[in-house]
């Protein structure tokens, strides 16, 4: 399996767009930082771009890498390698150098600007960590769905409207079902329907540190145990690995049965 | 040095007959009881080390009582320690601690009655039901002490500073955390509160009500139960306070109910959950004022009338501005919002494009809370963004027309 | 060697392989033939493990190689399509495969034999498509494997290097090799194949030499004896 994540890194490091990626949050954190000169500014805007952005750039990616090595990973396949290791190579491959331009792009600029002496240096960190587990889940997630399209453009039809329902759509539901059912108690219905999309969970995560006191202003004692204390922070950690685990899994049960 | 000087003014006429007496183990007197009842007008009573298991000490005559090598004054849990019913007496480097917690009386560390002309100075205050309890003095001055209980509900847990129907007072560098309400006044006038620093209390790092005409300077209240809360006051004067981290469902950096004719300036409100609450409050200025990374800047209950926000910062706050009602008569200018994104062509360092602080997000958590949890998804970035194009929920004239382009410094 | 027992495979509706049996017994060259959509590819790539059958078993040294993984250490595989990751150089795709087989390999020959010295160091993405197949070529034949599976070899090649593929597949059957090939350039079977296997319908349709094939058709020309096969 490192023979091919070696091998699908070094060739995805060296494209064009892994560079156009890692450059262009090379200039956001610089722009950010330099420019505007305001950690807590730069640590907001990253929030929107993280939570909105990676899940794209992870989901399009990981289509497209996908189809883009098709007859690669044939010749991968008439190897005396196990189809678990290819795939799980070339999803690694993939998910890593895209969260590596990530943490470089933005780490160059931050640690330039002196985030190891700033108390940033969590809300930062957590950025970081949380846009790297998005970038492992929306690439799972993308493999998933191309491995079920064979037909290249329906694939990324159906990545794209993923993408564009756990980004904005869920969301929008999820207000609206709050707002029509204000006379009940919704705390848990909150916290729980959170849970099930992973961009909703990564941005609780990071508010969780940067806007603690706006959660605390609401009275249910279900909320308060959940943002109040570490819970909060340990479950989202927790309901993000699961959903890295649970579409990676799906990989590998997927392949057992496919035809190439 | 001011307040040394003061107190020796004061007791000048008595200084030619005072004398000194010392209270040790190995002294003539071993007891503070037996020192004070032998202690003439204007005497000095010096205690020397040693731990002193003492109460219910009554002082009825003027005195300069002075702690030399930190003495230590043990009430054992029981009834208030000193009561001061005289003018003219200073307490000073005294460490005093355990006073009895009580359901029926409020038993204290000092209690001062109908004085007049005191200073209560560099003591150390542990484990106190009342820290200092100040009934119906005036012209008296708390300097520098430090106040520290263990109060865990607001019932069994009395104040730090309490002062009631007194004037001219000066409260100054104390440190109060871990009591009910870190200072607290009722019917206090034309007082000075400075430099003091209010935490981790249970209720409010500060609480006053029906209290005119009063100065609040320089303090820093932190991680209080609820904050602070002014209610029925006119006429105060609030500048270069600190109102920081008061997290929590019915937490606020600085709660305002029925204050008219306020000046509030050059405050810090920092993550509070909610920066600032004002309701039925009239006729105040807001100026200067920074309000960083709140979760609610500021919070409009409703009946506040003609208040002027003029020249504050507004920085990432979650919300800048919450209203309940769609009337606005209250005037936003000049601010700083670090949340515009408009332009200024003519280079004056004022945007040409208005801003409007309320969000219609804030609008929908105010009616369902529990969509906090959606707060800077992307969604409610969109539905803002319609809001601002086209106001429908929030109040039309809710604007800042001139807003600034650069922080305030 | 390669057993084929009651092999069926179906893409939705479509059935592609239905009980096919077949062995490859000997040593040789046999040319696997059919129309299009025959099931030929799903053949070969159910003997590769890239294609799952719902049914039946394949044994090599009469041991079931469905799910298994080691037994393609000795299963060399020339791809139809040649399509490489465009990033990579040749010399590092060469590389590449070397290591993800733990046999010796003998490139450098094959390198010079199809002249490719000069694009060792390009990029896959720039390499014209005959280029590419004589990297392919040079990946399948540089281990020394026993069964070796040629999917349409002469994609793509200039009449030199075609001739030079050929003297290379008869090195290989000297060698004692198996050779699976599938063409659709007749003159290339004559030329090269020991015995033919026809597909149609996802059965064996004929199996056998050239020769047999031409007197059971009663033709002299080998199209002519597959178009007669096809007509019957």
């Amino acid at each position: 399996m490192f023979k091919i994540l070696k091998y699908s890194f070094s060739d995805l490091i060296r494209s064009r767009w892994s560079y156009v990626y890692f450059v262009f949050y090379l200039l956001l954190g610089f722009v950010l930082l330099f420019l505007n000169n305001n950690v807590s500014k730069a640590i907001i805007t990253l929030l929107n771009v993280i939570i909105v952005l990676t899940p794209l750039i992870g989901t399009i990616f990981g289509v497209m890498y996908y189809y883009n090595s098709r007859e690669f990973t044939e010749l991968l396949l008439a190897q005396p390698l196990q189809r678990k290791q290819i795939f799980m190579g070339q999803y690694l491959g993939v998910a890593i150098s895209l969260s590596l331009s990530l943490v470089l792009g933005l780490g160059i600029p931050f640690v330039m600007y002196g985030i190891f002496q700033s108390a940033a240096i969590f809300d930062f960190g957590l950025l970081i960590v949380v846009g790297a587990f998005l970038n492992f889940i929306f690439v799972a997630i993308s493999y998933n769905i191309a491995l079920s399209n064979e037909n290249k453009i329906k694939g990324f039809g159906y990545a794209i409207l993923m993408w564009l329902l756990l980004a904005v759509i869920y969301d929008g539901v999820f207000l609206i079902s709050l707002v029509v059912l204000n006379d009940y108690p919704l705390d848990k219905m909150a916290l729980f329907a959170t849970m099930f999309n992973p961009i909703d969970l990564s941005r609780i995560l990071i508010l969780l540190k940067l806007d603690i006191s706006a959660l605390l202003g609401y009275t249910g004692a279900v909320f308060k145990d959940f943002f109040g204390t570490n819970l909060g922070l340990v479950i989202s950690l927790c309901m993000l690995t699961l959903w890295v685990l649970l579409p990676v899994w799906r990989i590998n049960m997927k392949i057992k049965k496919k035809d190439f | 040095m001011f307040y040394k000087s003061f107190i020796i003014a004061l007791l000048f006429p008595l200084l030619s007959v005072a004398s000194t007496i010392k209270v040790c183990k190995t002294c003539h007197q071993t007891t503070i009881s037996s020192a004070i009842d032998l202690a003439q007008k204007g005497d000095t009573i010096l205690i020397y080390k040693g731990t002193y298991k003492t109460h219910g000490l009554i002082i009825k005559k003027p005195l300069t009582i002075i702690g030399v090598d930190n003495p230590i004054i043990d009430g054992e849990n029981k009834e208030t320690i000193f009561t001061f019913k005289t003018d003219n007496f200073s307490v000073q480097n005294l460490t005093i601690i355990n006073v009895g917690v009580s359901y029926t009386s409020d038993y204290s560390a000092i209690l001062v009655y109908r004085s007049n002309h005191f200073l209560i100075i560099n003591n150390t205050f542990k484990n106190v039901f009342f820290g200092l309890l100040i009934e119906k003095s005036h012209f008296g001055n708390i300097v520098n002490n430090i106040i520290t209980s263990h109060a865990i509900t607001e019932s069994n847990s009395g104040n730090g500073i309490h002062l009631w129907h007194s004037s001219h007072m000066k409260i100054k560098g104390n440190k109060v955390s871990g009591l009910r309400d870190g200072i607290y006044f009722e019917f206090v006038k034309n007082s000075i509160i400075s430099e003091n620093i209010s935490k981790n209390n249970v209720r409010y790092g500060l609480h006053f009500m029906f209290s005119n005409n009063n100065e609040y300077r320089n303090n820093t209240f932190e991680n209080n139960g609820a904050g602070v809360a002014v209610m029925f006051s006119k006429h105060i004067k609030m500048y270069n306070n600190k109102f920081l981290y008061n997290w929590g469902t019915a937490s606020y950096g600085l709660l305002l109910k029925e204050i008219y004719d306020a000046e509030i300036k050059n405050n810090t409100f920092q993550q509070n959950t909610i920066g600032l609450n004002i309701e039925g409050s009239t006729r105040i200025n807001y100026t200067h004022n920074t309000f960083l990374r709140n979760g609610w800047a500021i919070k409009v209950r409703g009946a506040c009338y003609q208040n002027i926000f003029k020249k504050n910062n507004f920085l990432y706050n979650a919300f800048d501005l919450s209203y309940n009602s769609n009337i606005n008569s209250n005037l936003f200018e000049n601010n700083f919002w670090s949340e515009y994104t408009g332009y200024d062509l003519d280079k004056n360092g004022i945007g040409d494009v208005p801003f409007r602080p309320v969000k219609l997000f804030s609008y929908i958590v105010n009616q369902t809370p529990e969509t906090i949890v959606l707060l800077r998804s992307l969604f409610v970035d969109i539905i803002n963004f319609s809001e601002k194009v086209s106001p429908v929920f929030t109040p039309d004239n809710l604007i800042d027309n001139t807003p600034l382009m650069k922080e305030i410094q | 060697m390669i057993e084929i027992k009651n092999l069926h495979k179906s893409f939705n509706k479509l059935t592609v392989l239905d009980g096919l049996d077949l062995d490859f017994r000997s040593s040789g060259i046999f040319a696997i033939l059919g129309p299009n959509g025959s099931g030929k590819t799903t053949l070969i790539k159910s003997i590769l493990g890239m294609v799952v059958p719902e049914k039946g078993e394949i044994l090599i040294d009469k041991v079931n190689i469905l799910q298994q993984w080691t037994y393609r250490n000795d299963i060399n595989y020339l791809p139809q399509i040649a399509n490489f990751p465009s990033n990579l150089t040749v010399i590092e795709l060469i590389k590449m495969v070397k290591n993800l087989r733990p046999k010796p390999a003998s490139e450098s020959e094959l390198i010079s034999t199809f002249e490719l010295e000069p694009f060792l160091n390009k990029k896959l993405g720039n390499l014209s498509g005959g280029t590419k197949q004589k990297v392919n070529i040079v990946l399948t034949f540089m281990f020394d494997s026993n069964i070796i599976i040629l999917d349409e070899p002469t994609t793509g090649l200039d009449p030199i290097s075609l001739i030079r593929l050929k003297t290379i597949i008869q090195k290989e059957k000297d060698k004692g090799k198996t050779l699976l090939i599938t063409t659709h350039i007749m003159s290339l079977v004559e030329e090269i194949a020991d015995e033919i296997v026809f597909l149609l319908d996802g059965k064996i349709y004929f199996k056998g030499s050239i020769a047999s094939l031409k007197e059971k058709t009663k033709e002299n020309d080998l199209e002519h004896a597959i178009a007669n096969l096809l007509q019957n």
